[in-house]
């Protein structure tokens, strides 16, 4: 069942008075329970697509329905309501929390907008997802600055789990961490995804962390999308040179062993 | 809590903080210090300095005692640059998170506004202010505020510009936060820090300016004020300098105290930040 269809998106942005093409004519589907992996160069237009996605940035043209409805007609009160079916996770694991957040008080604030749960219950639905993610509920008093990188993009993922989405994007969600930490991250939102049928939009230059997590990779290339396949497809048999450099980027595609992290479960 | 600790762990830190101190409470015992009005003659003209227990620091031309003006001068230059300042931050404040949110026309027009008060040397907005209305707390206080706002207001709006366009504003609107929770509870507390930092500097330039304004005789007549004293002291100085150099001297160490203040403020900040 498809759960997302972007339809040619397009967006320009305007900088220094040169215009910079960062979306052309981009159209893709995204059915549930399913992760996309968005692949392609720094600049290509991977993070404008996602902010697009989120409703943080307005699209120049094009349509996106998610979840049988007009996801760009939405406004005010009806999209913040909406939001809830489709959550983000952020690279920057210091910058996407305010820097006077307490841990509770990051996965409050949704729990609160949404009602997820009623108020008296907020304290143990917290603990309930901290525990979820594989942190101890002696977490929650904790100043966000005070836990590690890899705890910090844990307690992204639960904010993120904790309005119950449909669809995650992740932008960059594990480039920033190190490669030991990367591979229990990329194992935590697979297991969630196979427990709650969440759809991933996973976006990364990095063709290694997208072969392990992705059923379906696209390439984005100078804005647009180039080639778009099954992991195995776009990985074994890439059709576009933007693939074919991404690739050759990885040293143990070139060598065929696979390291670290879990195999890729094709669809 | 965490935040004076770091502040009196830097020696600018804790040797402002000393100071300020000592001067808040040399304001607020005044009455109790030195009893009765400070504007009274209290012995013989021109006591000099160091001779009478009683009148540690002389009298002037006219008998009144000079530490009693000191001590309660203390109370009008703190009083005056601290509603100062806080009038001008407030008023920064307003205008720059109006400019900073609203944006667009909004923005502009307000920002021209800041322009055209940045452009005026404070002094002469503050000298024109009090020549016209008339020479008492509130209208130097108002004075000297309109000449400071500016800053405060354009700092504030280049803070809410970038803290908007960080991840974590982002974060708040993809699960829904109102933008009035947003505004209030995710952008202001972070803008303000640095707004609140420069306000020491915003205090100790409104000391003298106040000083100064009470030296050209454009102060409150029916307060004691430092700047007066030396105005006063100014017709003798050759003969008396120390009816000068003392309120001289309290003008200097009431400024530099909180000037160290503030760059103990800024750096015990700056390091609550980088120790992220
Ligand atoms: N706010 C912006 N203003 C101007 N140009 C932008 C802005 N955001 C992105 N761009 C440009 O759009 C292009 C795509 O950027 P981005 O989507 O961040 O790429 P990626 O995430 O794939 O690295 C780049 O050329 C970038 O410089
Ligand atoms: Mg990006």
């Amino acid at each position: 069942m498809t759960l997302l269809s972007v339809e040619n998106l397009s967006k320009r942005f305007s900088s220094g008075g040169r215009q910079v093409a960062a979306l052309h004519d981009v159209s893709f589907m995204l059915a549930a329970g399913e992760t996309l992996g968005l692949v392609g160069a720094s600049g290509s237009g991977k993070s404008t697509l996602a902010r697009i996605l989120m409703r943080l940035i307005p699209a120049d043209a094009g349509r996106i329905r998610f979840d049988g409805e007009d996801w760009l007609a939405l406004t005010g009160p009806e999209l913040r309501r909406r939001r809830a079916k489709m959550q983000m996770v952020f690279q920057d694991v210091l910058g996407a929390f305010n820097p006077r957040a307490t841990v509770a008080s990051v996965l409050d604030d949704p729990l609160r907008i949404h009602g997820i749960v009623p108020k008296n219950e907020r304290p143990k639905e917290i603990a309930t997802l901290l525990d979820r993610v594989g942190l101890s509920a002696s977490y929650a008093e904790r100043s966000i600055r005070e836990v590690s990188g890899g705890q910090r993009q844990r307690i992204a993922i639960a904010r993120a789990i904790a309005t119950r989405p449909l669809l995650i994007v992740l932008d960059e969600a594990v480039s920033a961490l190190d490669v030991s930490i990367r591979g229990k991250i990329l194992e935590l939102l697979v297991e969630l995804q196979e427990e709650r049928g969440i759809a991933y939009l996973f976006v990364s230059h990095d063709l290694a962390v997208l072969r392990a997590v992705s059923h379906r990779i696209a390439v984005m290339d100078a804005g647009r999308l180039v080639e778009t396949g099954t992991a195995r497809q776009v990985i074994d048999n890439p059709q576009s040179s933007a693939a074919r450099a991404l690739i050759a980027a990885v040293p143990r595609f070139a060598t065929g062993t696979s390291a670290g992290i879990s195999e890729g479960h094709d669809s | 809590m965490r935040l004076i600790r770091n502040l009196i762990r830097t020696p600018e830190g804790a040797i402002g903080l000393g100071i300020l101190a000592l001067l808040v409470l040399i304001a607020l015992l005044a009455p109790a210090l030195s009893p009765g009005d400070p504007l009274k003659i209290a012995a013989r003209p021109l006591l000099p300095p160091f001779t009478d227990v009683n009148f540690p620091l002389g009298t002037d031309r006219l008998g009144r005692d000079v530490l009693a003006g000191i001590i309660h001068g203390t109370r009008t230059s703190l009083a005056v640059g601290i509603a100062a300042a806080l009038a001008a931050i407030a008023i920064g404040l307003c205008v720059g998170l109006a400019a900073g949110f609203a944006g667009g026309l909004v923005d502009e027009a307000l920002m021209r506004v800041v322009d055209a008060f940045q452009i005026v040397p404070s002094f002469l907005l503050a000298l024109a202010f009090v020549s016209v209305i008339g020479a008492s707390v509130p209208v130097v206080v108002l004075a000297i505020a309109l000449g400071a706002w500016a800053d405060p207001a354009r700092l504030t709006r280049a803070q809410v510009l970038s803290i908007r366009e960080r991840d974590y504003i982002a974060s708040a609107r993809v699960i829904g936060m109102h933008p009035v929770e947003i505004a209030f509870k995710e952008i202001l507390p972070n803008a303000l820090p640095p707004v609140l930092a420069l306000s020491a500097i915003i205090v100790a330039a409104a000391i003298l300016t106040e000083a100064a304004l009470s030296f050209l005789g454009l102060g409150d007549p029916n307060v004691v004020t430092w700047g007066s004293m030396i105005a006063e002291g100014r017709n003798i100085l050759r003969s008396s300098p120390s009816l000068s150099i003392f309120p001289g001297i309290a003008l200097v160490v009431t400024v530099v105290g909180v000037y160290l203040f503030s760059e103990g403020l800024t750096n015990a900040l700056a390091g609550r930040r980088s120790e992220a």
